[in-house]
């Protein structure tokens, strides 16, 4: 495991990056139903990289776990497994190591619902909300016509409570 | 370097401080402010770029530990289950906050009496009155007035944030079951006001306001605290108030931008340094004539720490929500605010809506609270929750307690050798029967309003967002820090104006209490010009 106090800065292999890419993809996985990539994809998986930063180390040993515990249980690689199979070992890393899987599961999102694809998908505006900013609705102020019509209840100061 | 004395020396820069500053330039003293962070510029604020949620929680993370610049202090909060919210920089907290900005109710300040808890604030709501009156034209306050939850006021008020969708949704269950809302006194502007455009609902107001519609202190006190000549040094973190030999504060020792010690003397110091901020710079100013820190003969420094600890209870719906799009506020209800007998805890809460969720955050809340699963599901589940996602949040009065307390850290220092502040916080029986009951009746709102599904969370583990108690004030020196205009019992030209000085918390967010209490305190002193130290 990194020393959190003294992490490797190293870029991913290329090995890690393709442990990453199947990884994040059983987080969000592609789907043609709703015609959008998984966060495997190869410019989310780029944007999740860049976003990691200072917790790279600890994505790196998320991965080195991962691996660890494909060969002791299966006898490959994590990549090599087949499907199913590295689903038991993610879920078993989730049960084994939750802080770390929340930490993917929030790279995942944080970079996924960024993606133009994916917010062109869900029908948002593929753009920051300032300067344009958003439109929301006045509502119905009559709503409010029983609550204007009930008596003063803050508490009086000679009011103990009753 | 040295230099000659100021009149004024104010140590932080937001909420209490930017008041103070403004207040006193009146007085055509040589007032100073030392902030550790820097000046903030709107149009770098995360909501001017696609990687907004991604921002907000890094560089403008409430959390300073998360966030970690140069320009924060660590805080080693391992043991408190509530982590806590701040942020170091020219309007200090106000730059994240949501600008919900109600006001206390006059038995807040009268605790002991009416309900034999606690202690009694040594002022009423009727002596901030009038400041919380200046406080709201200086900030720019959208609401309604008629609030029958509230006495009547002639405060000047703005047209009152749109309900949307969300607003109406919560309102119908609100009126279905009798129970009381009123649309939400909010730091947000909805028209152009004082030289700054209106809210445009961006919907990111808890990573800075890119609009400036949000009335965070760097954009509504400081432009005419600058321009009626305070001073403003920033990048300048305090080590230490020094004092002299008669007990008096001369100034303080800081460390500028560059990291080099700098000694600054003045003739009254001022602490705006917020509820943690503040006793961590007390406790570090020892010296032979206070070795348990300045101020702290009462030994109070640093206790009776309080936060509101909150419940979030969201509901989903099959129609459609705001998302998040607007402020996040829009209305708030006070049906259990006041003391009830009849339920098992003493005091109350607030109800203010949450309106909705944007992306990222939907799914990390929906994954966090096993709506979303990783795998084939995640996009149906995701759908159900994005923009049909409406609730609230249950802000819940904490009590003060002694043990609830901030100290120094034995090992931890900030990046000047400062040792950091501790946290020691426990919630207590009365709060979690609070927040229990808050999150049974939000649901009951949720289901009446239409809800399928309600999600909680009580508390909430990263909202420390209000910081009080501990240097409270009082009449009696042996049972408080500083007496009732905020000028300590033991250093006569040292003053508190910040959250620190809050005897009760009551169940309202702190702001523009905090704003008020600081313009009081200072209107107090320069009616005190003659006589300030006897």
């Amino acid at each position: 495991m990194n020393d959190p106090d003294n992490p490797i800065e190293r870029p991913f292999t290329v090995e890690e990056k393709h442990a990453l890419s199947l990884l994040m993809d059983m987080v969000i996985p592609p789907s043609k139903t709703y015609g959008v990539p998984g966060a495997g994809d190869t410019l989310i998986l780029n944007t999740i990289i860049n976003d990691a930063g200072r917790r790279t180390p600890r994505l790196m040993d998320a991965l080195a776990a991962l691996e660890e515990m494909s060969q002791e249980g299966c006898g490959v690689g994590f990549a090599e497994l087949p499907v199913e199979q590295r689903g038991s070992i993610v879920n078993a890393f989730r049960e084994a190591h939750p802080g770390v899987a929340n930490l993917i599961a929030n790279l995942a999102t944080q970079c996924y619902y960024r993606d133009d694809r994916v917010m062109i998908a869900l029908d948002m505006e593929t753009r920051p909300p300032h300067p344009e900013g958003y439109v929301v609705e006045q509502g119905d102020w009559s709503l409010l016509n029983p609550v204007r019509k009930r008596a003063a209840f803050y508490r009086k100061l000679d009011q103990p409570s009753s | 370097m040295s230099e000659e004395p100021v009149d004024v020396l104010i140590i932080g820069a937001g909420a209490s401080g930017a008041a103070m500053s403004w207040s006193l330039a009146d007085t055509r003293m040589h007032i100073v402010c030392l902030e550790q962070g820097g000046l903030m510029n709107p149009l770098t604020y995360p909501s001017t770029s696609r990687d907004w949620e991604t921002r907000a929680q890094g560089e403008f993370a409430i959390n300073p530990n998360q966030r970690n610049l140069p320009t924060d202090y660590p805080i080693n909060e391992d043991e408190s289950p509530i982590k806590i919210a701040n942020f170091n920089g020219v309007g200090g907290g106000t730059v994240l906050y949501a600008g919900h900005y109600p006001r206390f109710h006059p038995s807040d300040f009268k605790v002991k009496s009416l309900d034999g808890i606690a202690e009694d604030w040594p002022i009423s709501y009727d002596d901030l009155a009038p400041f919380y009156g200046e406080n709201d034209r200086m900030t720019g306050v959208a609401g309604l007035a008629g609030d029958p939850a509230y006495p009547q006021d002639n405060a000047h008020r703005l047209p009152p944030l749109p309900l949307g969708k969300s607003g109406q949704i919560l309102a119908k269950g609100y009126n279905k079951l009798g129970w009381h809302w009123w649309p939400s006194d909010t730091a947000i502007i909805t028209e152009d006001y004082d030289g700054r455009a209106k809210c445009i609902n961006l919907g990111a107001c808890g990573s800075g306001c890119a609009q400036g519609a949000k009335g965070s202190a760097d954009v509504t006190y400081w432009p005419h605290a600058l321009r009626a000549g305070v001073e403003l040094r920033t990048h300048c973190r305090v080590r230490e108030v020094t004092i002299g030999k008669d007990g008096m504060a001369t100034g303080a020792v800081y460390y500028d931008g560059n990291g080099d010690e700098q000694v600054i003397k003045s003739h009254i110091v001022v602490m705006a340094s917020n509820g943690v901020g503040t006793p961590r710079l007390l406790l570090n100013s020892k010296s032979p004539q206070f070795p348990d820190g300045l101020a702290n003969s009462s030994g109070l420094v640093g206790k009776n720490l309080m936060f509101h600890p909150y419940a979030s209870i969201q509901g989903v719906f099959n129609e459609l929500t705001d998302g998040f799009a607007g402020p996040h506020k829009a209305i708030r209800s006070q049906q259990f605010y006041e003391t009830d007998p009849s339920r098992d805890f003493v005091r109350g809460y607030t109800m203010e809506i949450q309106r909705g969720m944007p992306p990222v955050r939907t799914a990390h809340t929906g994954m966090r609270l096993g709506r979303i699963p990783w795998g084939d599901d995640h996009h149906s589940a995701f759908r159900r929750l994005y923009n049909h996602v409406t609730g609230m949040v249950a802000v819940c009065e904490d009590l003060p307690e002694e043990h609830n307390r901030v100290t120094l850290d034995p090992h931890l220092k900030d990046g000047n050798g400062i040792p950091a502040p501790k946290i020691n916080y426990t919630l207590s029986d009365n709060s979690r029967k609070m927040l229990d009951h808050g999150v049974a009746r939000a649901t009951e709102i949720l289901e009446a309003a239409g809800a399928t599904d309600v999600m909680s969370e009580a508390p909430i583990s990263w909202g420390g967002w209000h910081l009080m108690g501990t240097a409270r004030m009082g009449l009696d020196p042996a049972k408080s820090v500083v007496n009732e205009w905020g000028r300590s019992h033991d250093v006569k030209n040292l003053f508190i104006i910040d959250g620190s000085v809050f005897v009760t918390s009551a169940g309202v967010n702190p702001t523009s209490t905090i704003q008020a209490l600081a313009l009081y305190i200072a209107d107090q002193m320069k009616s005190r010009l003659t006589n300030l130290f006897d």
